[in-house]
């Protein structure tokens, strides 16, 4: 720490590689992380409990797509096949902590380390499988056998009634709940706290946790190695990357993740049904990872905080825009709007700004930093 | 025997879409190295577009004006979202067709309605009896328009200028360009062809049937036949096109005595599962160019 109090004032001076590459290389980082981290805790106790649904939902997108980034944006594979490991996930987890004398199949493991850890290993597992065929495929070939993965997947989802209760019926999620705290049960009204704060914090605690990770993995040798690969693969060959192996690195990781996210994106609900796990869901994360910046974890978690926003933005639209109509039935209505904005956003964000929200915001930072003068 | 032969039948009918739909992806594939996932979309905005004309101006009038139309369209596309981004990574090119797949795809299907649209074809369920086996009149019309039109095709790309011009650039475009053929032309006209391909495609997938908003989804399983068929092979294209849709046609057909332990359906899946066996032993498909790396 005492380097960092000797570079007061001059940021980018580096005496060593491992300053360079530190998580928090920056006074200004280490200040705005904590910030960002503060305000974010203290978020339950400032915005309603309908708004920390959606921020929660947002937090646990996050987690998925930072798991997307690490394959596509930074190893450069382009899956769209991430819905189809976060249903496996959340199966898993479903599957794990279920009641074994319930309706679906159940193991009654309540311990929540062990499922969700559980439903991302589950999840890893079948990244590890499809992996060797991402080792054989480049580029797009890659991107129609991913999309392939989703409907073969939710056709099994459908097929397999025992465990995920069949289409249009579902199934109950995992219930979170850890050392005699029930994350689901509200308690609001007895002065403690309410279901939507706990499920938040934990949110937080878990993308926190694994946003560090995957910083972490991409400032490593396996980071450098996914970088490597994307840049070109046959050059990183020659230099020595085992390609094969990090491919499937890259897929088993962001399994992984997608597994971990799946096992937490219904405890709100409490419910899901198989139709959840659809293209549109693989869009959905495309358009999160492009939208918050290919290979930036703190943009990735800018872009799902958008895409959650976006259908309570869509909401609040008929009262502005006047042809817009709320009901389902008559068109245009908001949720037409909302999935148009998907396409709008991933568009106007590869044309104007390919860096997604990370890029505007390296903008204003670089415009702020020598801000009278403009070079 | 009659099932095995009524699922053929069937399978050339279903194939021929795959066919026409294969050729699209292939066309734009070769002219700019991409797979353009707004397929679905333009055949989603032709085929309403279908089953608005038709009623106002008779059947084959409205699918030629319907595909006309949508050509249009794909080439405001292109020239709006596509021909900005030429010269980036072919995935980024991919994405914002995923992009544009959505909104044209939601707003066409807000044109859908609640009523009961039909393309108002003229053969609907039809059949001919052959020796106890069906043979549905729609699935003889797509195959015999297919087979048209990519006699057509291959005239098109044999024996005009602008034929030309897209197998130089699809050969290498640096040297086509240096030899004067226009780039940007040969994007516009191949999006426009897979545009026009997508709608007569999704006529015929959706004759005999009522459109709804789902329609787009036969245009995703044209992904595995060009994957089999290979990405830059027309002919792959066709003959993946009917080698899937044959096999689709008779796992469904025997769906019942084959897998009895499954309640839905597994031919609706059954391109993704050829695709993967497929890559598993051949990773360029059947015809297509394997890559060759040079360090």
């Amino acid at each position: 720490m005492t380097s960092l109090t000797t570079r007061w004032g001059r940021p980018e001076l580096y005496t060593s590689y491992r300053q360079d590459m530190a998580l928090l290389n920056t006074r200004s980082k280490v200040l705005g992380t904590v910030a960002v981290l503060v305000v974010a805790a203290m978020m339950p106790m400032l915005v309603s409990d309908n708004m920390l649904i959606i921020l929660g939902s947002g937090l646990v997108l996050a987690i998925g797509a930072i798991g997307l980034n690490l394959v596509t944006g930074y190893a450069g594979q382009v899956s769209l096949g991430h819905a189809f490991f976060v249903g496996i996930g959340a199966y898993a987890a479903a599957v794990l902590s279920g009641d074994p004398d319930g309706r679906y199949l159940g193991l009654g493991v309540d311990f929540m380390p062990f499922w969700l850890i559980g439903a991302g290993l589950v999840a890893a597992i079948f990244g590890a499988l499809v992996a060797p065929l991402a080792t054989r495929l480049r580029g797009l070939y890659l991107a129609v056998v991913t999309l392939g993965l989703v409907f073969i997947g939710q056709y099994f989802f459908f097929e397999w009634n025992e465990m995920s209760g069949g289409p249009q019926v579902g199934r109950e999620a995992a219930r979170p709940e850890l050392f005699g705290i029930q994350f689901t049960v509200d308690n609001g009204f007895k002065g403690g706290w309410t279901e939507e704060q706990k499920l938040y914090w934990l949110f937080l605690g878990v993308l926190v946790v694994a946003a560090v990770l995957a910083r972490n993995i991409a400032r490593s040798r396996i980071g450098r190695a996914f970088s490597a690969i994307r840049d070109r693969d046959v050059a990183a060959g020659v230099m020595g990357v085992n390609l094969t192996r990090y491919k499937i690195v890259a897929f088993t990781i962001s399994s992984f993740y997608a597994g971990i996210c799946g096992a937490l994106m219904f405890s709100a609900s409490g419910h899901f049904t198989p139709e959840s796990f659809s293209l549109l869901m693989s869009v959905q994360f495309i358009a999160i990872v492009l939208i918050g910046g290919v290979a930036t974890i703190s943009g990735t978690i800018m872009g799902a905080m958008l895409i959650a926003l976006l259908p309570r933005l869509a909401s609040e639209l008929p009262a502005f825009v006047p042809f817009l109509s709320s009901s389902a039935s008559e068109h245009p209505n908001i949720f037409e709007f909302e999935q148009i904005m998907y396409g709008v956003l991933i568009v106007a964000f590869l044309l104007f700004e390919p860096r997604g929200l990370f890029g505007i915001w390296h903008r204003i930072r670089t415009y702020w930093k020598s801000f009278p003068f403009s070079y | 025997m009659t099932q095995f032969v009524g699922a053929i039948a069937g399978g050339v009918g279903l194939g021929s879409i795959y066919a026409l739909l294969a050729l699209g992806f292939v066309i734009i594939y070769k002219a700019m190295g991409v797979i353009s996932f707004a397929q679905p979309a333009f055949l989603l905005a032709g085929t309403v577009l279908v089953t608005y004309l038709s009623p106002e101006i008779g059947f084959v009038p409205a699918v030629v004006v319907g595909a006309i139309a949508i050509a249009a369209v794909a080439l405001v596309v292109e020239r709006i979202a596509i021909r900005p981004m030429v010269g980036k990574a072919v995935f980024v090119i991919a994405i914002i067709t995923i992009g544009i797949d959505i909104i044209v795809r939601i707003v066409s299907g807000m044109f859908v309605g609640s009523d009961q649209r039909t393309v108002g074809d003229p053969w609907g369920l039809d059949a001919w009896e052959v020796g106890g086996v069906y043979i549905e009149h729609r699935d003889l019309a797509a195959f015999a328009v297919t087979t048209v039109l990519v006699l057509a095709l291959f005239a098109f790309f044999r024996w005009t200028p602008i034929g030309l011009a897209m197998r130089a650039s699809a050969l290498d475009q640096e040297a086509a360009m240096a030899q004067g053929v226009s780039v940007g032309t040969v994007f516009a006209v191949s999006w426009g062809l897979a545009g026009a391909l997508a709608t007569v495609a999704g006529v015929f997938a959706a004759s005999g049937r009522t459109v709804d908003q789902n329609h787009w989804h036969i245009a995703l399983l044209a992904l595995p036949v060009i994957i089999l068929g290979g990405l830059d092979s027309l002919g792959g294209a066709v003959l993946g096109g009917l080698i899937i849709g044959v096999t689709q046609q008779i796992v469904t057909s025997y769906h019942r005595d084959w897998f009895p332990g499954l309640d839905t359906n597994i031919g609706s899946i059954t391109p993704y599962l050829v695709m993967l066996v497929v890559l598993l032993v051949r990773p360029y498909g059947l015809f297509g160019t394997r890559e060759v790396e040079r360090v």
